[in-house]
C-alpha cells in the first residue's frame, strides 16, 4: 500500500513526507508501548499509535520503521516534525481510533507483524 | 574510534542522541543494516534505562573494523536484584516513564537479545555498569 492510499483510507493528513513517496507498506503494528515496538524484527511497516512525543520518533528511528500513523486525533509537536524530517520518517495524523485505523488497513490488505 | 556521551537522568527529550549518532557512524562505515538495527536498539534501550531509572550517567562506544563495544555507567541508585531486572515483564518504572511509552520490563532482556555479549554489574547507591559487544 502506498502513502496516499494509507492517508485516504484513514482520513489522515500527511504531516511529514511526500504523498508520492515510492515506499510500499505491507505490515502494521499498533502500540502505545515503545518497549514493544523495539522488539520488532520486521521492517517496512507502519506504526499505528496514540503516543505523540519525541521518543516515538526516536524509537521508530532505531527500529527502522519508515511510517508512523498518529491516531485518536493526536497532533505531532514541532519537535517531532523536525526530527521526523531530519531522519526521513513519514508522519501522518488520523482522527480515527487505533482500532478503527487498524481495522480499515487490515481490511485493505495490510498484514499484522505477528 | 571512541565516542562518549553524557546521559541526563530524567530528561527523555535527550534520550536517543547517543544511539542516533552511533547509527549515523555505523551507516557511514557501511555496516549491514540488520546488524546496525540490533546495535542501535540495544544502545537506545540502555540510554532510556539510564534516563528512566538513574540520576544520570555516561555512554562510551568503541568501534573498530570488526566490532563495537558499548559501556554504559550510571551514578545510581543501582539495581536491587539483577536477575529480576532481566526478567521479561518485570519493571520498577514510574507512572511518568510508562506514560512516555516505556517501562514494560523489556529493556534489559531486549538488550541481551540484540547483542553478542552482555554483562551487567550493579551496586546499590553506587550505580550500574552495563557492557555489550556486537561483532560486524
Amino acid at each position: 500500500m502506498n502513502i496516499s492510499d494509507l492517508a485516504e483510507l484513514t482520513e489522515a493528513k500527511i504531516v511529514v513526507g511526500d504523498p508520492k513517496d515510492p515506499i510500499q507498506i505491507e505490515r502494521a503494528f499498533s502500540s502505545d508501548f515503545m518497549s514493544d515496538v523495539l522488539t520488532l524484527e520486521n521492517h517496512m511497516l507502519v506504526l499505528i499509535t496514540g503516543l505523540a512525543n519525541l521518543q516515538l520518533i526516536r524509537t521508530v528511528e532505531m527500529a527502522d520503521i519508515p511510517v508512523v500513523l498518529l491516531c485518536r486525533n493526536k497532533k505531532a509537536t514541532q519537535e517531532m516534525i523536525e526530527l521526523a524530517k531530519e531522519i526521513g520518517i513519514i508522519l501522518l495524523e488520523s482522527p480515527f481510533s487505533i482500532f478503527r485505523a487498524s481495522g480499515v488497513l487490515y481490511q485493505n490488505g495490510i498484514k499484522p507483524v505477528y | 574510534m571512541e565516542l562518549k556521551f553524557d546521559i541526563v537522568g530524567g530528561d527523555f527529550n535527550l534520550a536517543g542522541r547517543a544511539s542516533s549518532k552511533i547509527k549515523k557512524v555505523l551507516k557511514q562505515l557501511g555496516i549491514d543494516p540488520k546488524i546496525i538495527k540490533r546495535i542501535v536498539v540495544a544502545v537506545y534501550e540502555a540510554e532510556v534505562n539510564v534516563v528512566a531509572h538513574s540520576v544520570g550517567g555516561r555512554l562510551f562506544a568503541q568501534i573498530n573494523s570488526s566490532e563495537i563495544n558499548v559501556r554504559v555507567v550510571d551514578d545510581g541508585p543501582g539495581i536491587t536484584n539483577i536477575e529480576q531486572a532481566m526478567t521479561v515483564g518485570f519493571s520498577t518504572a514510574s507512572k511518568e516513564v510508562r506514560e512516555m511509552g516505556f517501562g514494560a520490563g523489556m529493556g534489559l532482556p531486549n538488550i541481551k537479545k540484540n547483542t553478542d555479549e552482555m554483562t551487567i554489574e550493579s551496586e546499590l547507591e553506587k550505580g550500574t555498569s552495563l557492557s555489550f559487544t556486537n561483532r560486524f
